[in-house]
């Protein structure tokens, strides 16, 4: 152990205690509690269910693309809605719910110091909005004509009319509210986020002491309770439009033969707010995963993390430049060329400083002290993964090249790389990685390492041909490509491998599945802290840690979080409220 | 879209200015052993926290608004635009809400001062003239319908009776949480407490007649004469 100046050396802390929330029955203290770490699991396991329905969609697809024509039941209408449903699933239910609901929620009190969340009861209300924004959305494939089979994208004018499954049905009209109903929960969930990181720190907790995983969540709420909006305008004046025959978005049109009502809108102003949106939600979903992975790093490699300074002010430099860069989803919609060079330049720049993250998580591993534990190997898997991903993310960037790959399988490859396998990659290895302090056991390690090595192959093999299917023109958002002439029998043969590929990778994770729910009771014993690491969240006195955090007195917060391998301390690790200090030339104290 | 990026702008210049003063320039991996009495400006704010939460949660509803304003000038561009005639009564409206923004700026003196008769006074003025304010807006609502200004009819109405919604949900939002610091009041809580609660309505109040004196510049046509000439000024 190392050196420990007793604690009451120091003044005890003016933190302000917060009144906590005290259950009173199993109701208050399993369902409708208050307590973040609860709410964290709450939101997990709807996001992992709804995930799963996901995945099943996506099986769907991909039978219908790799073996065209040999399943009755997968008609164009449902084919549509698979993926629209999956896209949308995948992209704001499960990775935005899971990254700042369960991660954030869990996270964020423990690591920063505090007893919960600002507001609990707010949170508790953010969780039971978010339920219900899931449900109505499963609804819609219980309503007549099924959920809506616009695109996940949603682009008038041709979400609300007939030609589209759901159009001039419940579909979209579900998908719409269910869209407003996740917004708003989001809103009180995330308002608790920023303010519990801005007024909830404990003792000596500076912003520049913060661990990486806070900052990544911290500034992506930011991000999203600014970008939401975004989307919550487009989608009310979508409903207006549908409902009472407004033109927002919507010009004359003839339908089936007939003139409809709407006259003069606007679909590119649709595009507008939807990317306004859009584009933040990429960096949404990343940053969060660029923090927790930085943390993974430097704890699994005994290591302090490589530039901080310059990590923070990466994720804030690109929490800021993600906001102009909408329009780069939008080459094709016919737009001034000179906003095409705009944006294009600024899509570019964005890559610099995350440039600088993926160079300074190599540094941090360069001669560290590398423990190939899971957790680890996903967060190594999500380098390579998002560098792969990111590279294509150049290709599409400049106009001249996106203009003939837009629309192809290529854009389908680059954002299932860069924003649907990396950031899955960083959840799982989060999962591996705190799923002890959260159960107290640890998960199966055969499993896992099974579980780790399909996913992340299985990946490749699924996206990377993808790749040359784009290239080879073949556009996505068709249900059936048999006869055209770019699909040559080869195309079919990587088509079917693809939808091979993608049954096996789900198959994994039906074993990660059952090993979540099989380590509960059987998994090894794990102790505070097995992965020996400095954040707050690894020093509760109990674990999982109780009602309240850090039992009668809150820690306070010597150091930064990335103390691994420091000379002179007589352990590999010095956990942040540990007093005193170390180091070649200084005696400890 | 220039409207929301001038709002993102004015919120990165805040951020920048806190930022700026929670030394990002530190090294932390030389702050070794330095606890709490270090860094006496870089924990939490003395605000009160509600009053915090409050501000982000207007910042997401500046958010809000600054995008359907945004929406509302590139709409208007195109070619089917007409412009509708503003009822009188708006004026009136905004009268009302001015006095409720000003009652309430009472009622936050008051509490300050301990007076508890003059804060329910205030409460219930504001409270009443809010109400005075959205029946006003529906009274105007029906005088355009009636007048042949259908939600359907034109873009411009319909960005109307959307905007004008959007903002009367956010006063009636703000109308629960006025009644429940009015109850505290009635109900005799604790003198902090009530304060606190009256602070934030007043904050909310005043944010939403500043969204609604900014939202009938721009129904009224004067933000886009005022755009135009500054535009013309620059070129």
């Amino acid at each position: 152990m190392v050196d420990v100046t007793p604690a009451d050396a120091v003044p005890p802390a003016e933190v302000g205690e917060v009144e906590l929330y005290h259950p009173h029955s199993w109701w208050t203290k399993y369902v409708f509690s208050q307590d973040a770490k609860v709410i964290a699991v709450q939101y997990s396991a709807t996001a992992t269910a709804i995930g799963l329905v996901a995945l099943v969609l996506s099986w769907l697809m991909r039978l219908q693309l790799g073996f065209p024509g040999t399943f009755d039941f997968i008609t164009p209408e449902a084919y549509y809605q698979f993926i629209t449903v999956h896209g949308m699933i995948m992209v704001i239910y499960l990775l935005t719910a899971l990254f700042l609901g369960g991660f954030g929620n869990y996270l964020i009190p423990l690591m920063v110091g505090a007893r919960d969340m600002v507001f609990p009861y707010v949170n508790m209300l953010s969780y039971w909005v978010y339920l219900l924004a899931v449900l109505v959305l499963v609804s819609s494939f219980f309503a007549p004509g099924g959920p809506t089979g616009a695109g996940w994208t949603l682009y008038p004018p041709q979400a609300i009319m007939t030609g589209t499954p759901g159009g001039q049905d419940w579909g979209i009209i579900l998908m719409l509210s269910s869209l407003i109903l996740f917004i708003i929960g989001f809103t009180m969930g995330g308002l608790n986020y920023v303010v519990t990181v801005l007024q909830g720190r404990t003792r000596g907790m500076t912003l520049m002491r913060l661990p990486l995983t806070v900052w990544g969540i911290f500034t992506a709420t930011v991000m999203a309770l600014l970008a939401f909006p975004a989307l919550f305008v487009a989608c009310v004046m979508m409903l207006l439009d549908r409902l009472l025959g407004t033109s927002f978005f919507m010009p004359a049109i003839v339908e089936m033969g007939e003139q409809l009502q709407h006259n003069g809108g606007s679909p590119i102003l649709f595009q507008h707010l939807f990317w306004f949106f859009g584009h933040p939600e990429v960096y949404i979903v990343a940053l969060p995963a660029f923090g927790i992975v930085s943390d993974l790093i430097s704890t699994h490699a005994r290591k302090n993390i490589f530039g901080y300074r310059m990590m923070v002010w990466a994720i804030i430099a690109i929490g800021a430049l993600s906001f102009v860069v909408w329009a780069h989803h939008m080459y094709v919609s016919g737009m001034n060329p000179y906003f095409g060079f705009f944006f294009a330049t600024t899509t570019l720049i964005i890559a610099v400083p995350t440039a600088i993250k993926v160079y300074n998580w190599v540094l941090t591993l360069w001669r560290g002290d590398i423990h190939l534990t899971i957790p680890m190997l996903f967060a190594l898997a999500f380098i390579v993964t998002f560098v792969n991903g990111g590279l294509t993310g150049l290709f599409l960037g400049n106009v001249v090249v996106d203009v003939p790959l837009s629309d192809t399988m290529f854009v389908v490859a680059h954002f299932h790389m860069v924003m649907g396998v990396a950031p899955i990659l960083v959840i799982f290895g989060a999962i591996y990685h705190w799923y002890p302090k959260v159960s107290g056991r640890m998960l199966d390690e055969t499993l896992g390492r099974f579980h780790f090595w399909v996913t992340f192959l299985g990946a490749y093999l699924i996206f990377f041909p993808m790749h040359y299917l784009g290239l080879m023109g073949v556009p996505r958002r068709y249900a059936e490509l048999t006869d055209m002439t770019i699909m040559t029998e080869s195309a079919h043969h990587l088509n079917s491998f693809i939808s091979i590929m993608a049954f096996i990778v789900g198959f994994a994770q039906m074993v990660f599945l059952f090993n979540l729910i099989w380590s509960i009771r059987h998994g090894r014993e794990a102790g505070g802290n097995p992965w020996r690491a400095t954040t707050l969240e690894w020093q509760t006195p109990e674990t999982p840690p109780a009602h309240g955090n850090f039992g009668k007195e809150l820690p306070i917060v010597y150091r930064w979080a990335y103390d691994y391998s420091v000379p002179g301390a007589k352990q590999d690790f010095i956990p942040q409220n540990v007093p005193g200090t170390f180091g070649p030339s200084r005696e400890p104290t | 879209m220039s409207v929301i990026l001038v709002f993102l702008l004015v919120i990165a210049g805040f951020a920048g200015w806190w930022l700026s003063h929670q030394r990002l320039l530190a090294k932390p991996w030389l702050e070794q052993g330095m606890a709490g009495e270090d860094f006496v400006d870089l924990g939490r704010s003395p605000l009160p926290t509600a009053k915090i939460g409050l501000g982000v949660f207007l910042a997401v509803v500046g958010c809000l608004f600054s995008l359907f304003t945004s929406a509302y000038f590139m709409r208007m561009g195109l070619s089917d635009w007409r412009p509708l005639p503003l009822p009188r009564l708006l004026w009136l409206n905004t009268g009302v809400l001015v006095l409720s923004s000003v009652a309430l700026q009472c009622a936050v003196v008051a509490a300050r001062r301990g007076q508890l008769d003059m804060v329910k006074l205030g409460l219930a003025t504001a409270g009443l003239t809010a109400l005075a304010f959205l029946v006003g807006q529906l009274v105007a609502w029906r005088q355009l319908t009636e007048d042949g200004y259908l939600l359907a009819s034109n873009p411009a109405n319909s960005f109307f009776y959307l905007i004008t919604a959007m903002h009367g949900l956010h006063i009636m939002g703000g109308l629960v949480g006025l009644g429940r610091t009015s109850a505290s009041a009635w109900n005799g809580g604790r003198p902090e407490r009530l304060r606190l609660g009256v602070e934030l309505c007043a904050m909310y109040w005043h944010f939403l007649l500043f969204v609604w004196l900014g939202i009938f510049a721009v129904l009224a046509g004067w933000a886009a004469t005022i755009i135009d000439i500054c535009q013309r000024l620059l070129t």
